[in-house]
């Protein structure tokens, strides 16, 4: 019996959130008295397997095939396949990315065990994986017990502390995948990167959101996001308004039908705090709400605020933090 | 070519803050439903693909008799038919119940090239059907697909974003497809459209008819519960200039240790 965590890596960079995953995984572990084994799939990519070692797995199993450079479901499955009959995993996780998602729920559905997709708190109950899901986007939490004897979840990004990198431990295993490229089915084509100068909205400890405050000048209100986002060294967030009015693309919407984040700070700015909208951020640890409208919902939930323009706001709290956290421009 | 698009019905979503456990549990939740809003983008993209390459398209749902608003929803939209699936050992939660139940229903339809679905539902918020869907119906799949590039000589060409960026793929057919708000813009049914749909009588398939009296359970879900309340208690900060409220806010923000 094991604990398994598949860690993700792109265009040979480790997935930041699997390492919480990787991390309660050894707590879980622990408390089954099993061993944790880490999963790296990919081309190329022993130098992930490496960091790896550093967050307290006892194995890495390292699959490594041309074939698995990019992620495509049909090898990968088959590889975590492999992964879990060679370490004799009951518990298989991984972070909760549209690829982690989609790769539990096919091992999962192929060997008729049970899922709990998007978990936001994981414990052993009698030698057993219990996961905490949130459901009704945010308004309901369930326990899912498993009636199975694998226990497949992934996780919600940020839902666990990242744990430090410490000595690195467990050997690294390859772990040989039967994999015949003229079998797979889905060829790749083209790639876009992503814009890795970005911050994950997901991933951020800090994000700075525009809404529908910005409208009477909104390339100008989200540079001023933008640019408090900067000195923070946060994600520029934003309402479905401000982009349903396509003041931002989609990628940074929050909420309901955007992204779910759980940041330690959130600033809400010119954001009036919908119900669709706090459905994505209301788990954020501090909350702060800038509006012209002191009677805006976004107060009742947020832990400071101020009544008051964005547009006066956000460039004096650019400059304060940038006088407290050292960054002032010497001119 | 044929399309089967599965449509969720499912709590408006401004009321889902009132849906209590105990209609979680019961199944009875009393919210004013409706379509699932990421399940709009599909069928969009269905009556799409019926312009572009001449497919039929049906929508599919699961649910009790009479639960067929979303799937009036959809064929005002523009989907040719509709079916309902009345399997009540697919309605307690367990995701792979359910997709076992949808995917005999597209295999009841026949002849069905692509499957189309939304990322996720806005109440089970699990993203895990189209997955178990695929699954069980041994096809492709293809995840959050932002454009359907073309479809041709029984290969779908496709444009995917993860958070890598995006990818074009292709994958030969039959295929499930989650797709992205950025595929398209869902329309308004017409008046003409919700006059034809509100007439329309939705055939529904029964558990006996697909086989499925029972079907093998993998989770529970248990201790259903409202999220702890959080501190709603707003510190509103004054002062005399902007820049006064800047600094007391930043002071206070520091002091959380969340810079």
């Amino acid at each position: 019996m094991s604990v398994l965590v598949w860690i993700e890596q792109i265009d040979g960079q480790a997935v930041h959130s699997s390492w919480e995953v990787l991390g309660k995984g050894r707590e879980l572990a622990d408390s089954l008295g099993s061993p944790l084994v880490a999963l790296v799939v990919g081309h190329g990519v022993e130098a992930v397997a490496e960091e790896a070692r550093g967050y307290g797995p006892d194995t890495v199993l390292l699959a490594d095939d041309p074939a698995l450079e990019r992620f495509r479901l049909q090898p990968y499955a088959a590889a975590l396949q492999e992964a879990i009959r060679r370490a004799d995993a009951s518990v298989i996780l991984a972070s909760a990315t549209t690829n982690g998602r989609t790769l539990t729920g096919l091992v999962a559905c192929q060997n008729q065990a049970g899922l709990a997709p998007d978990a936001v708190d994981l414990r052993i109950e009698e030698g057993k994986l219990v996961a905490v899901r949130s459901v009704y986007s945010g308004n309901i939490l369930s326990d899912i017990y498993f009636d199975t004897d694998q226990q497949f979840a992934s996780v919600r990004p940020r839902s666990f502390p990242a744990p430090e990198a410490g000595e690195a431990q467990g050997a690294i295993q390859p772990l040989p995948v039967p994999v015949d490229e003229g079998q797979v089915p889905e060829k790749i084509l083209e790639v876009k990167p992503a814009d890795t100068s970005e911050i994950s909205l997901t991933d951020a400890r800090i994000i700075v959101s525009g809404g529908r405050g910005v409208a009477k000048d909104p390339e100008l209100g989200f540079k001023l996001v933008s640019e408090l986002a900067d000195v923070l060294g946060a994600a520029v967030g934003a309402s479905r308004a401000a982009v349903d009015a396509g003041y931002i693309p989609y990628k940074h919407q929050v909420g309901q039908t955007g992204k779910t984040v759980k940041p330690d700070l959130y600033i809400a700015a010119g954001i009036s705090g919908a119900i669709q909208h706090l459905a994505g951020m209301g788990q954020s640890k501090v909350i702060v709400a800038i509006n012209k409208d002191p009677d805006a919902p976004i107060f009742e939930r947020a832990n400071y605020g101020i009544v008051g323009d964005l547009f006066q706001v956000l460039p004096a709290l650019t400059k304060e933090f940038k006088k407290r956290l050292g960054k002032e421009e010497k001119e | 070519m044929k399309v089967a698009v599965l449509i969720k019905q499912t709590p408006d979503t401004a009321e889902l803050p009132k849906v209590s456990p105990e209609e979680v549990r019961s199944g009875d939740v009393k919210a004013t439903m409706v379509i699932n809003p990421w399940d709009e983008y599909a069928a969009e993209e269905a009556i799409q693909l019926g312009d572009r390459f001449g497919a039929s398209s049906v929508a599919i749902s699961l649910g009790k008799e009479g639960e067929t608003d979303a799937l009036k929803h959809a064929l005002a939209m523009g989907v040719n038919s509709a079916l309902l699936v009345d399997v009540e050992a697919a309605r307690e939660g367990d995701v792979w119940a359910v997709a076992t139940a949808l995917a005999a229903a597209v295999q009841h339809e026949g002849d069905v090239d692509v499957v189309l679905t939304g990322k996720m539902s806005v109440d089970g918020n699990s993203g895990a059907v189209y997955t178990g869907v695929a699954c069980k119906l041994g096809w492709n799949l293809l995840v959050n697909v932002t454009k359907i590039v073309d479809i041709a000589d029984g290969v779908v060409t496709a444009e995917r974003s993860f958070e890598g960026g995006q990818e074009t793929v292709t994958m030969p057919l039959p295929v499930v497809i989650s797709v992205a708000k950025e595929i398209n813009d869902p329309r308004y049914p017409s008046f003409m459209g919700i006059r034809k749909a509100s007439r329309a009588k939705i055939p529904v398939l029964t558990a006996q008819e697909l086989g499925l009296e029972s079907i093998p359970r993998a989770v529970r879900w248990e201790n259903l519960r409202k999220p702890e309340a959080r501190h709603t208690e707003v510190q509103i900060i004054e002062g005399e200039t902007v820049e006064e409220q800047a600094a007391k806010l930043v002071d206070a923000l520091l002091a959380e240790k969340v810079i």
